[in-house]
């Protein structure tokens, strides 16, 4: 729930078109197509809002990373909410983008259109607060997000365990950001020469947290903030490391990020959470990249609550090469898939659920050319 | 026994239900053609050109800020006929009231449909009352018909877009959609942002008036909001259309909001709002006439009709971009990303 609001005033447009014609002067001088990945979510949209990639070179482009938690979200996490939807005296408490998202043979939008009790609702505290006034029935909070979301979900289990909510529980699906992006470099060929690494994960994880990315990988990293002149700079800070041969991690979204992060934050995270594999839809398995709760705090972990239950199985459709997309080493048009079995309305990989993803965008644009 | 609340008896077709239509139906709403109570209201017209339409409501929260379901059914189908370039004439309202309504509400709600009556002079000249068992319905559902006399010579329709034509918006986009899901949802703003529902009778008849011939279309743009609107111009008119982000009136308070809630302005709904899309000619008269009215004050150009692109709408963003702007897949959504 955190987007940025795009207002422009006049003398931004001054300075951002100095920057746009930094941003080609450094182009120029790098004499290479670039592909530059933004992690984030949040980037995407405020990408796509703004009409970014259209005044970018175009040879300079700019790619969707897996930072979008809701498209990320496996089918059988999604599968096992669906079955905890429909279990007597139950309700599913769930960020609102999430009830879209298509399971192996339904979504939660679907379930709760035949009767199954899913609440959209705006924060964890809400669905705590649901908790609380329905007593006789079991509130389950879809936990999905990345370290941004992690800390007041935390926060929510610990208020319910120290005030006694005996009818809350979290299923907990979220994601940390620094394993996936490791995962990517590591899982095969890359063809990504630069990291917009996300702005709010980053006020939490704080921006130490890349430097493997840098290191390791001699991929150059920049934090960025959420307006389109945070996202301009930063491609700028990504060319002129570039252009100087460096690769480091270095702080655009200086107002709000500092090296070492929230260290309240993440230690509400650790106390409440431990580190564990997860899978990631069109990615894959990716060890250590999810959280789950910890054993001090069993009695709020839907996953043991409902544990009984009988889920679909169901594997990822290995058509999907929505891995290879996030790499930047294939387009949607290399996808069997794609714009056929896969579409906005009927989506089977990460890239093609958020509006913004790679593939969505990729099918809007291929419909402005007549494709 | 206190007779405060609507009981399955009120929809028994019995002497409550009588008692129900005479002290709050006739009391609000009477006039000649309704107070017949028979089995259909027999009306006539002085031209044969008519406009007809049909429309439920079942918004919730039914009180809102800045009207209620009773306000918002009469708009509604009163502004879906000025969109033909119809004088709304005749409404009739159904309504599926949940047990245990209160009927103060109900009071409440006869009065802001008797209020919109008057200001319009449009009439309520039949309806139905039907009373479900508590908990099969939100309270209050109403549906409603509403007939229209077509103006003579208006060839406005959804069709009929042109390329060189511009694209003007009669105010403030979203307040409807974020007054609505800010009561709903109890979130608190800090201003007092208010649903713009609103008859358009009024403010289009001026357009009308001196411009009949050079509006080519009007649509409003309730669910789905601007961008939904704009893109069935689009389709159904087989052009392009270019909108301009720096040119769309958004209250502060709904740019917030919607900030917030990870919403777009464009796709948010608007109760008493209607895109003219008119020759190029036409456009900074239709401008100022609109910018007399009240509901029309905040009037703007906010594109223009291209012949690139057929069926696509564009939008030139604030920072010197652009991106193709879409309906809305289903009902908006709070974004976590």
């Amino acid at each position: 729930m955190k987007c940025a609001v795009l207002n422009l005033a006049r003398q931004d447009m001054v300075r951002m078109n100095k920057r746009i014609e930094q941003v080609y002067a450094l182009f120029a001088e790098a004499k290479q197509p670039l592909k530059f990945m933004e992690v984030c979510g949040t980037h995407t949209m405020a990408a796509f809002r703004s009409g970014l990639r259209s005044l970018l070179p175009e040879r300079l482009s700019l790619i969707s990373g897996p930072g979008c938690p809701v498209c990320v979200t496996a089918n059988d996490s999604i599968n096992k909410a669906i079955a905890i939807a429909g279990c007597p005296d139950t309700i599913v408490a769930t960020f609102g983008d999430m009830i879209k998202v298509p399971g192996s043979t339904t979504s939660l939008e679907r379930v709760r259109a035949q009767g199954g009790h899913v609440h959209v609702v705006y924060s964890p505290l809400d669905a705590l607060d649901l908790a609380r006034k329905n007593p006789d029935k079991r509130v389950v909070f879809l936990g999905v997000g990345f370290e941004t979301t992690v800390p007041g979900v935390a926060w929510t289990i610990k208020n319910s365990a120290e005030t006694g909510v005996a009818n809350f529980s979290v299923l907990c699906m979220h994601k940390t950001m620094p394993a996936a992006m490791a995962a990517l470099v590591s899982a095969g060929p890359i063809d990504i020469n630069g990291f917009l690494c996300p702005g709010h994960v980053s006020v939490v994880i704080g921006s130490n947290a890349y430097a493997f990315l840098a290191e390791k990988h001699k991929v150059p990293c920049v934090v960025a903030g959420f307006e389109p002149m945070d996202m301009v700079g930063a491609i700028e800070m990504l060319l002129r490391q570039i252009v100087e041969g460096r690769s480091s991690v270095e702080i655009e979204y200086s107002r709000s990020v500092t090296p070492e992060g929230n260290l309240a934050a993440q230690r509400i995270i650790q106390e409440v959470f431990e580190p564990c594999d997860a899978m990631w839809r069109g990615v894959g398995r990716i060890p250590g990249s999810g959280l789950k709760i910890r054993r001090e705090y069993a009695a709020f972990d839907a996953e043991l609550i409902f544990s009984d239950i009988a889920i679909e199985s169901d594997d990822e459709n290995p058509a999907c090469i929505c891995g290879k997309i996030l790499r930047g080493v294939k387009t949607p048009y290399d996808c069997a898939l794609f714009a056929r079995q896969c579409t906005p309305s009927e989506p089977v990989g990460a890239c093609m659920v958020s509006s913004e993803g790679t593939c969505a965008a990729y099918y809007a644009y291929a419909k402005k050319r007549g494709a | 026994m206190k007779n405060d609340i609507i009981t399955l008896a009120h929809g028994g077709g019995g002497i409550r239900t009588r008692n129900l239509i005479k002290e709050l139906v006739l009391a609000h709403l009477g006039n000649p053609i309704l107070n017949q109570l028979d089995d259909s209201a027999v009306v006539s017209f002085e031209s044969p050109d008519l406009a007809f339409t049909t429309d439920s409501y079942v918004v919730n929260p039914l009180f809102f800020p800045g009207g209620d379901i009773g306000k918002l059914c009469m708009c509604g189908t009163i502004n879906d006929l000025v969109m033909q370039g119809a004088i709304p004439k005749y409404i009739g309202l159904g309504l599926i009231i949940e047990e245990g309504f209160a009927i103060a509400d109900l009071d409440k709600i006869f009065g802001s449909i008797a209020a919109v009556s008057r200001e319009t002079g449009v009439l309520v000249v039949t309806g139905d009352t039907k009373v479900v068992e508590k908990g099969r319905g939100n309270g209050l559902y109403i549906n409603t018909s509403g007939i229209g006399v077509r103006r003579p010579g208006v060839s406005a329709g959804i069709s009929n877009a042109k390329p060189g034509n511009v694209v003007i918006v009669t105010g403030t986009i979203g307040d409807h959609g974020i007054a609505v899901i800010g009561k709903r949802q109890g979130l608190s703003f800090e201003s007092d942002l208010e649903s713009d529902v609103a008859s358009l009778d009024s403010l289009i008849s001026l357009l009308f008036n001196e411009l009949v011939a050079s509006i080519n279309v009007l649509h409003d743009p309730t669910r789905g909001g601007v961008a939904a609107g704009v893109c069935d111009i689009a389709e159904s008119s087989n052009v392009g259309i270019e909108l301009v982000e720096s040119h769309l009136p958004i209250k502060k308070a709904v740019k917030g909001a919607c900030g917030l809630l990870g919403f777009d302005p464009l796709n948010v709904a608007n109760e008493g709002k209607a895109i003219v899309v008119c020759s190029a000619d036409a456009a900074e008269r239709a401008i100022s006439i609109l910018r007399t009215h009240t509901l029309g004050k905040n009037a703007r150009i906010i594109g223009s009709v291209v012949p690139d692109h057929p069926g696509m709408v564009l939008l030139k963003t604030a920072m010197g971009g652009e991106r193709i702007v879409e309906v809305p897949a289903g009902e908006e959504l709070p974004r976590i990303c």
